[in-house]
């Protein structure tokens, strides 16, 4: 046995996308990763939460003269914490009893609509991210990491608002699909740059999308200031006109809409892309081993555009998602970092739109549940990029899980490629 | 006296693997002794183990009479033990002089490097044992024989008087082996020991004073070139009667298939790798490119397949003008590809058997209809293969980096041999492989040929060159210096013309077979 | 044997070919600089340009640089054309290095254009490009000895934002601005460390190592800042260093008050470009580095300790980024604000490859970077007839183009990004 031969034995083999009947063991136990390494990023977590609250910190100092009052009121904080994050995600289940007891009794829904308000924000929050989920994802299986849907959400954003407002009178048939192909179509281009500047320069497209992203903010900037500002003092867009909304599905105050259920459609697309159809086969060839994709006969530079093309045109959708289905105008604070916490949503979902799909919902729960942590713990709202920050590190690296949970029996497994050096 | 080196009972495990099953190897002071087995025998593993590289799973190792510990390369330079690599251990970018002090560096005024003194030392060391060196050349513009050179200077340079030689002669030209030895000889006659690692009999008889003899990782004896012949050897290190040649009825050669006329393709780094050549195989017959590695051969096989543009002359396949073709286009003339490095280039690694045998196929039917992917034709496919070509896999769903080395090649073989084919160009298609692999992959590419296919076959194993093939053509230089049919050629007359001897001047008049 | 019926002289006519095509550029360079700037010039307007700081006063005064504008341009614009002509003609020996002497012109026009008819400091505008280039030439050094022992560092930006909020609470807290460059150089130097750990033991992919450090800084100095310095102000007024004149150097004209009579940040970067040159070229260390990112393995059988290289190196790069984030709170604002870092970590990791994985190359590349930058700022007030967004995109413009290889390609180091496997 060579030298080489042995190291070749020692990576395992990354997951087949074909699910077999006894690969369904292999498929759960996949899972044990992932939810292995979100609990030891909350657990982490809390630390943070403890040392952002300045009153328990003075606590925390007299430690050795009254232990228990520091240990009971930080548990107490995270109690708090933990039990509104998960009213915050998921409804507080004695309001939703409460509510549909009221509406069986009485035929009045409100309260229980109302009580679902947790469910519908975690719905509404993880469309976004599944769709930039899926950019990021569909990128790195062409070996290429699209840090720049942030931008593209931007770019898409624009180009959808813009053709909701300014287009007037075109039945929804026609106006929706227009204002959601340009938002597309425009997260595409701009990410097809980066794509193209990688294919026939071998600029590093980690770098050239950060790049982008700050040009696609001062594009921004320009546009919601000056040639597509509202009139008045707000550097807004005019309001999309109904027709290009995407329909809302629930009664109000929820918000939940169509949206959904079109990143859902699109996760499938995704998926059947990859890998039913020859374009899906080539990208993940070269995603995996490009000098063999050359020797095959397929065209590197081409796929690296296609790829970047298409990641975009995610990104892009998950911007004309939110302008479509929940805001109704584009403002300059519209996204609240959904094209950076989709890296950490790819990495989770083992760049598989399933995965993403799930991971989508985690995160989509965690921001819910975040939003009403800071109202009612007064816990900042940044500690979902804290937790993401974790999550990533202990995604990609099995390793320092395995150790933390002293979990041998966690079979090693494959720790695919995402990413290449700075060369070409 | 205690020899100058004893390795006892050394046991070394990779998963799946038994590298090295209770070694046992004493080198006594001033002698050459030859560690000879197959590829995948585990005798570098052993040496790595010796070198610190590896630690072993069992096992103890004597220097000089003395228990040592050696837990990393620090520990065994410190011993005198040195290692020239396989593949060479050398910084491209880097000087002559850098290479070799890294690690030792010679210092003045604290932390900074006195280069020029190193310099001088250097010099001086290649004068006294006849290596001549540039020590302010950088490693990228020398050629191997050159890079060797520096590679033991390294070892001179930290004192090392027990050497081991990790194949040394598989870049080298005969002529060049023949130096080598001379300087082994001379670094033994001054007190150094060498272990000389290597797969090849013919070396051993030459240059060694004892043997031993690595198959599946256990010693299977130790003798003396004296005691034995080159058959026993070769029995010992397959475990079975092993026939050196390959049957074959000569070659009834057909049309012409390929044609190459007047070559010139430049390397990566943008300097003339191939000028001027120009060839011609025919249906039914194998034409074999001998030449010493870096040569030309890797570029004039990338400009054939399509994955390297040429930049000057004409490509013709069947008849049709194939000169800027795209690796896609090669493919759809009935032409094939064993690629050179099979896991760089042949394979995906992490793909199932299964896509890697539709490869270059997947969309075509059957596999693919319009851009849809078909799975149950591909599925079937790669069983069939599988069995036909006796991949040895758990599944067709494995993925190919859990296969052997020998089973990988199959399966490259089994998709480029399984599609109708006029046209084969393998690049090296047996390095690294163990003899059965080896066998077999030569009976194929045997079989091709009589069923009428045209085989371009390179190699810089002269003894596969010499055993396959009907023609041979010497490329030395990004030049092809003679075409001579097998059957009349003989080792030294490869040899020289590998070496850069132009066919005129050898002594022996040797018959070029002119091109038209 | 083989006729060689291929004649080089054809070979070197494809390449003549494209040293044809770098003539025409210039040419055409020099006609866009006329067709550009010319028309729009008021005939006999002059171009005005300070040679003085505003706040110098030592000094004795140097009169203003005052050109006619027309004349500037057409001048300029002929030197091109000129340089054109001649390699279309002639040929110079090398020349790609005269894309640079041709885009100098072309920025020389631009200025002019620009201050037709107004005044315009230049020496305000070079000492600024230092400033501005602060930052960016640390991102470059930290990210050189990352790289050079072939450790991709991406998470310099979140290196520098985390260093840049610990500086000013600590020196808030001590009321100590030392202590403050102290604990920014800790904070860089533990980030550091906790890549090498990721990348070395964990061998957790280099890039997105990198990408969680960012995340996760951005996420922490927001998360801290929002939950403590918005209730403790006084943790995020820790004020600055002033610019400290050097006795003598400080009284040269125009280079003096801009290298000079600068704060200590920026004397330690500029002191840092040459260290890292001599350690780098000159040292053992440098030269064992360079070999381990080159090819680990070989300095490995050498008995070089690549894991322990690769250790240092990574965390004295987190240590200089922590640097440059103190620069960004104590060197120049005194106070801290969320994201303020700006992506000028990436620029730094642009401006290190623009420079080829030198310190030199890569101070001079975070130079034209930092010019960029100071151009946007001087253009905006000047009024210049381009809306100021625009102008703002000037350096990430400047940065993938750079990246695009226009200005030559370069090799990174050949074992960058790739752990080290020891069997």
């Amino acid at each position: 046995m060579s030298v080489q031969d042995v190291a070749v034995q020692k990576a395992a083999p990354p997951p087949t996308p074909t699910l077999r009947p006894r690969r369904w063991v292999a498929a759960l136990q996949s899972l044990v990763l992932p939810l292995l390494a979100i609990i030891t990023a909350l657990i982490a977590s809390s630390v943070f939460i403890i040392i952002s609250d300045t009153e328990l910190l003075a606590l925390w100092r007299d430690f050795f003269a009254a232990p228990s009052i520091a240990l009971t009121a930080s548990a107490e904080k995270l109690r708090a914490a933990y039990s509104a994050l998960l009213t915050g995600g998921l409804g507080d289940p004695v309001r939703i009893w409460e509510g549909l007891r009221t509406w069986l009794a009485t035929g009045d829904n409100t309260a229980f609509i109302a009580s679902l308000e947790g469910i519908d924000r975690t719905l509404v929050y993880s469309t976004p991210y599944i769709f930039a989920g899926l950019a990021v994802a569909l990128g790195f299986r062409c070996g290429l990491f699209n840090i720049g849907a942030e931008g593209q959400l931007f770019v898409g954003a624009l180009a959808s608002a813009y053709i909701g407002y300014s287009i007037k009178g075109l039945p929804m048939i026609i106006h929706l699909p227009l204002a959601l192909a340009a938002g597309a179509a425009a997260g595409a281009v701009w990410s097809a740059i980066a794509g193209v500047l990688k294919a026939y320069t071998g600029a590093h497209e980690v770098v050239t999308t950060i790049m982008l992203n700050y040009v696609a903010f001062r594009l921004s900037d320009y546009l919601l200031t000056g040639p597509m500002k509202r009139s008045g003092f707000n550097p807004v867009t005019p309001p999309v006109e109904p027709s290009a909304w995407l329909p809302k599905l629930a009664p109000d105050p929820l918000r939940f809409h169509a949206g959904f259920f079109l990143a859902l459609a699109v996760a499938y697309f995704v998926y059947w892309f990859l890998w039913k159809t020859t374009w899906g086969f080539e990208i993940r060839t070269v995603g995996a081993n490009p000098n063999a994709a050359k020797y095959a006969g397929m065209s590197v530079a081409r796929n690296y555009i296609i790829a970047m093309g298409v990641s975009g045109a995610l990104a892009g959708l998950a911007g004309t998602n939110e302008i479509l289905g929940v805001n109704h105008f584009m403002a300059q604070a519209f996204s609240s970092g959904y094209g950076f916490d989709s890296i950490a949503l790819a990495l989770l979902g083992k760049s598989h739109p399933l995965g993403v799909v799930l991971a989508s919902l985690l995160w989509g729960f965690l921001r819910a549940g975040a939003t009403r942590m800071q109202s009612a713990a007064g816990i900042p709202i940044d500690i979902v990029q804290i937790v993401q920050g974790m999550v990533i590190v202990f995604v990609a690296a099995p390793a320092l899980v395995r150790m933390i949970w002293r979990a041998r029996f966690l079979e090693e497994e494959a720790e695919t490629i995402f990413t290449r050096g700075w060369g070409a | 006296m205690a020899p100058v080196l004893e390795l006892r009972g050394i046991t070394k495990r990779f998963p799946g693997v038994l590298a090295n099953d209770h070694v046992d190897f004493t080198l006594e002071e001033g002698e050459i002794h030859a560690l000879l087995g197959e590829n995948g025998a585990g005798k570098t593993t052993l040496m790595n183990i010796l070198y610190g590289l590896y630690t072993p799973d069992e096992g103890e190792i004597y220097v000089r009479g003395k228990k040592a510990e050696i837990h990393s390369p620090a520990d065994a330079i410190d011993m005198g033990i040195g290692m020239v690599h396989q593949h060479f251990m050398l910084v491209p970018v880097m000087t002559v002089t850098e290479n070799i002090v890294l690690g030792a560096e010679p210092t003045r005024f604290g932390p900074f490097l006195n280069l020029r003194e190193a310099a001088e030392h250097i010099r001086e060391l290649s004068r006294t044992y006849g290596l001549e060196v540039d020590p302010d050349a950088y490693i990228r513009e020398l050629p191997v024989g050159v890079q060797q050179r520096v590679e033991i200077l390294k070892l001179l340079y930290r004192k090392a008087d027990i050497l081991i030689l990790d194949e040394p002669t598989a870049v080298l030209t005969p002529q060049e082996v023949e130096e080598l030895f001379e300087v082994i000889r001379s670094l033994v006659a001054r007190g150094n020991s060498v272990i000389f690692i290597t797969h090849k009999l013919k070396e051993v008889m030459t240059i060694a004073d004892r043997v031993t003899v690595l198959r599946q990782g256990r010693v299977v004896g130790t003798t003396t070139p004296a005691e034995t012949n080159e058959q026993e050897l070769a029995a010992m290190m397959v475990g079975r009667e092993v026939s050196l040649v390959v049957d074959k009825a000569p070659a009834q050669p057909g049309d012409v298939v390929l044609t190459v006329e007047d070559l010139h393709v430049l390397d990566d780094r943008g300097e003339p790798a191939v000028r001027g050549v120009s060839l011609e195989v025919r249906a039914g017959e194998i034409l074999g490119i001998a030449g010493v590695q870096g040569n030309g051969q890797t570029e004039l096989v990338e400009a054939i397949t399509g994955l390297r543009p040429p930049l000057h002359g004409h490509i013709r396949i069947k008849g049709m003008e194939t000169t800027w073709a795209t690796p896609r286009r090669f493919f759809e003339t009935g032409a094939a590809h064993v690629p050179e490095d099979r896991q760089r280039d042949g394979l995906v690694l992490s793909y199932p058997v299964r896509d890697n045998l539709v490869l270059n196929t997947y969309y075509k039917p059957p596999f693919a209809m319009g851009f849809l992917i078909k799975e149950k034709p591909i599925e079937e496919n790669a069983t069939r293969l599988v069995q036909e070509f006796d991949i040895r896999t758990p599944d067709i769903y494995t993925p190919v980096s859990n296969l052997s080395g020998g089973n990988q090649q199959k399966v490259i073989v089994a998709r480029e041999f399984s599609r109708p084919i006029d046209l084969l160009v393998a690049s090296q298609p047996t390095r690294g492989l163990d003899v059965g692999s080896i066998e077999y992959i030569h009976r194929r590419l045997v079989e091709k040929r009589d069923q009428g296919c045209a085989v371009l076959l390179v190699s810089s194993e002269l003894d596969e060159i010499m055993a396959l093939s009907d023609r041979i053509a010497v490329m030395y230089e990004g030049q092809i210096m003679a075409v001579l049919p097998a059957e009349a050629t003989t080792r030294e007359q490869l040899g020289l013309l590998m070496a850069g001897v132009r066919p005129e001047t050898l002594s022996q008049p040797v018959e070029t077979v002119e091109e038209s | 044997m083989t006729p060689t019926t291929f004649d080089w002289t054809t070979f070197r006519h494809t390449h003549l070919r494209r040293e044809r095509v770098l003539g025409v550029v210039y040419l055409l360079m020099g006609l866009l600089i006329w067709f550009l700037f010319f028309p729009s010039v008021e005939p006999g307007a002059q171009a005005k340009f300070g040679l003085n700081l505003v706040t110098a006063v030592k000094p004795p005064p140097l009169p203003d640089l005052v050109v006619p504008a027309r004349g500037t341009i057409l001048l300029v614009g002929l030197i091109s054309a000129f340089i054109g002509g001649y390699q279309l003609a002639r040929g110079f020996r090398d020349p790609q290095a005269l894309m640079g002497v041709v885009l100098i012109l072309f920025f020389v026009a631009f200025i002019v254009w620009a201050t037709a008819g107004k005044s315009f400091n230049l020496t305000g505008m070079l000492a600024s490009t230092l400033l501005r280039a602060t930052p960016i030439a640390f991102g470059a050094l930290s990210g050189i000895w990352c790289e050079r022992t072939a450790v991709i560092n991406i998470g310099i930006e979140g290196m520098m934002l985390s260093a840049a909020f610990t500086s000013v609470v600590v020196a808030s807290a001590v009321h100590s601005l030392w202590w403050g460059l102290v604990a920014a150089m800790i904070t860089g130097g533990i980030l550091g460390f906790v890549l090498a750990v990721l990348a070395i033991r964990f061998r957790v992919d280099q890039i997105i190592a990198g990408t969680a450090i960012n995340i996760f800084a951005v996420g922490l100095t927001s998360f801290l800042s929002s939950s403590w310095l918005s209730v403790r102000q006084d943790l995020n007024a820790a004020g600055n260093f002033k610019p400290i004149p050097i006795p003598v150097l400080a009284k040269i004209p125009i280079v003096g008050p801009i290298f000079f009579n600068v704060n200590i940040i920026i004397y330690l970067m500029i002191g840092l470009v040459i260290l890292t040159h001599i350690v780098l070229f000159y040292t053992r260390w440098g030269l064992r580095m360079r070999a381990v990112g080159e090819h680990p393995k070989a300095a490995d059988t050498l008995g070089i300790n690549v894991y322990f290289m690769r250790y240092v190196s990574v965390t004295v790069g987190g240590v200089i980024a922590g640097l440059g984030g103190a620069y960004f709170t104590l060197g120049s604002v005194g106070r801290f604000d969320e994201a303020m870092t700006a992506g000028k970590g990436f620029i730094g990791l642009a401006a290190m490859i623009f420079g080829k994985w030198t310190p030199i190359g890569g101070f001079i590349a975070s130079l034209i970077f930092g010019l960029a930058d100071a151009l946007q700022v001087k253009m905006a007030i000047m009024s210049v007839p381009i809306p100021s967004e625009f102008l703002l995109m000037a350096p990430y413009l400047v940065t993938i183009i750079v990246l695009s290889g226009v200005v030559g390609r370069a090799e990174p180091p050949a074992a960058d990004g790739q752990p080290y496997v020891k069997e």
